[in-house]
């Protein structure tokens, strides 16, 4: 349905050409849900961004490759019919809840005025659908809630209130981007289950943005991980987890506190271990493998050619020299 | 160890606020010096709209007996010159000023937010040319800016309100305008693009109330030198034009010949312009402290 091929999105800065997102390509069906992965910088937002043609330009743009939404060209509308679209085709939930909700504005106001904007016809209309998305996102007393105003609304339900606003015109797309990380990890799950909820009730495809593999695990119907603005491996969720194919992912997957129980008093051997070394900076990467220097698998062919990003098992795709040896090298 | 006593602490926090007289009186016990003042424009306001009901004598009607009458028992405040009831002239004057004040505080607000809006919204060399415009309004004086407008208008309301009002645009455009660049670049604004608003509407209706705050504060302080600056074009001429009475010319018509041996006539105007515009500034302060948030508590 959403189908993204080569994109390629650049900022022009003071240090130089920065390609955010080099090449990125992927497809989206109705109903799924694809995380984007990765660690800061490495593109995942600034793909977002792209899709909706948010991006501020200058210094960013949108140099190369087309989105193409049921077969429409995204990249080659208007700016008048680009406005249609967002919101009403793809729309998106942002990191922040405590600011993406205007403060002087009722929370009813901001919800009735993306279904305003699209044409949601009468004024009756338009309450009617603003109580009934409160409801569909959990807010409780909700014809008590539409006159309040954000700061009068906890981060949770404020970012529930922002799900109310994506959704409003039912959507095809919504893309959430990092929509859990500024809340409390209790609050985490109940958004995260909201999401899915709502997504399997209303068929919404959702492109989830996100740093957290364990939001990955439990949302996700495939994953995409992103490196220095490319695609380094996609595969569907579980095959990703059970046999990561870039030593990246590899990575990620062991950066992650794992919540061991200790028996005897005794602590679970080894420590976390983390990525080495730094993310490169995008506007001056290395040539070869963009992630050799921080690899403990690379090789001299790594820092010489970008390997290419193939197809290494059934649906499940790396760009990586070395796969073969990952999947020998057992891992814990 | 002293002995808490939890209902006074709530009731001094305001928990025990309910309805619009509570309120009142909250706002009266938190700024009594802000309450003063709006007592006093209150007042002003009253005095305003009531004058026919206040006083018996007309402004305009004189009386070559009453000529100079000290103030007493027949006029409170005395007589002018011309026999004119001194506290009648100040009631109706009231009328003006109010009209001077609010019509060119008004005004200014009005252009200051277009301006000041559409120059910290789009930025780039529209930002630039207007900002430099500003500058040049900004490095004269408002009275002596009002001056050059009221002598190459002329003389009347519509005029001298015209003539307050454009040198105030700066000072609002530059308030608006500092507001606005910190909060295009908020999150709210982007949410408001990501659910396909343009960005003209986004600027009206998203960014424009969130800078009424400080240009309410802005406007209050505006207020009190629109007065002063009226009584101060009328002092020298240039204000609305006789008959109408206005506190600025009750004091030039009396200042130079009268000062001795009638003071009544200056002392009496010169009261009410100073506490008018003592009383606006004293309730800009209390707003002021109201909402900046940096002093909640």
């Amino acid at each position: 349905m959403l189908e993204v091929h080569n994109l390629q999105t650049y900022f022009y800065t003071r240090a130089g050409l920065v390609k955010a997102v080099d090449g990125v390509s992927f497809s989206l069906w109705s109903g799924e849900t694809l995380a984007i992965v990765g660690e800061s910088g490495c593109g995942k937002s600034v793909t977002a961004l792209s899709l909706m043609r948010l991006l501020a330009d200058p210094p960013g743009r949108i140099v190369g490759g087309a989105v193409r939404l049921d077969g429409r060209d995204l990249l080659g509308l208007n700016a008048a019919a680009m406005r249609q679209v967002r919101g009403k085709d793809v729309s998106m939930v942002f990191q922040e809840p405590m600011t993406s909700l205007n403060p002087v504005m009722t929370i009813g106001r901001q919800i009735g005025e993306a279904l305003m904007l699209h044409g949601a016809g009468s004024r009756e209309g338009v309450r009617d659908r603003t109580l009934e998305m409160l409801r569909l996102v959990g807010i409780p007393e909700p014809a008590q809630r539409v006159r309040e105003y954000p700061h009068q609304l906890s981060g949770g339900m404020r970012q529930r209130a922002m799900i109310a606003i994506a959704l409003a015109c039912n959507p095809k797309v919504l893309i959430a981007d990092e929509p859990t990380s500024a809340l409390d990890v209790t609050i985490q799950a109940q958004i995260l289950e909201l999401m899915a909820n709502l997504q399997r009730k209303l068929g919404t495809a959702m492109i989830l943005i996100t740093h957290d593999l364990g939001v990955v695990a439990e949302t996700a119907d495939r994953v995409i991980v992103m490196y220095a603005g490319r695609k380094v491996e996609e595969a569907a969720v579980d095959e990703l987890f059970a046999r990561p194919l870039h030593p990246y992912t590899r990575g990620l997957m062991r950066s992650i506190p794992r919540f061991a129980v200790m028996r005897n008093g005794v602590a679970p051997a080894g420590r976390l271990q983390e990525i080495p070394g730094m993310v490169p900076a995008l506007s001056a990467l290395p040539t070869g493998c963009a992630f050799a220097p921080r690899c403990a698998f690379a090789s001299d062919i790594c820092r010489r050619d970008y390997p290419r990003y193939e197809e290494k098992r059934a649906g499940h795709w790396s760009a990586c020299w070395h796969s073969d040896r990952l999947v020998g090298a057992a891992d814990g | 160890m002293a002995v808490i006593d939890h209902e006074a602490e709530l009731a001094r926090a305001g928990a025990n606020v309910r309805g619009p007289l509570s309120s009142i009186l909250f706002f009266a016990r938190s700024y009594p010096l802000g309450a003063l003042g709006a007592l006093i424009m209150l007042a002003f306001v009253a005095t305003a709209v009531f004058a026919d009901a206040i006083t018996a004598f007309d402004p305009l009607t004189t009386n070559a007996h009453d000529s100079l009458a000290p103030p007493g028992d027949r006029h409170t405040l005395g007589a002018d010159f011309m026999g004119r009831d001194v506290l009648a002239r100040i009631i109706y004057g009231a009328r003006i000023s109010l009209a001077v004040g609010l019509g060119a505080t008004a005004l200014g607000c009005l252009g200051g937010m277009i301006v000041g809006l559409m120059s910290g919204y789009f930025g780039g060399w529209l930002d630039l040319t207007v900002q430099r415009l500003m500058d040049i309004m900004q490095s004269l004086p408002l009275l002596v800016m009002a001056l050059v407008m009221a002598a190459s208008l002329g003389p009347s309301l519509t005029n001298t309100i015209i003539a307050i009002a454009i040198p105030l645009v700066p000072n609002v455009a530059r308030v608006i305008r500092s507001s606005t660049l910190a909060l295009r670049e908020m999150p709210f604004v982007e949410a408001a693009r990501a659910v396909g608003m343009s960005e003209t509407r986004i600027a009206i209706t998203h960014v424009l109330p969130n800078t009424l705050a400080p240009l309410i504060v802005l406007a209050t302080a505006q207020l009190g030198s629109a007065i002063l600056v009226e009584s101060a074009l009328a002092f020298l001429g240039l204000g609305v034009p006789e008959p109408h009475p206005s506190w600025g010319r009750m004091l030039s018509e009396s200042a130079a010949e009268y000062v001795r041996t009638a003071p009544w006539l200056v002392i009496f105007p010169g009261v009410a312009i100073s506490a008018v515009v003592f009383g606006t500034n004293l309730l800009g302060d209390a707003i002021r402290d109201m909402l900046d948030p940096r002093q909640r508590f």
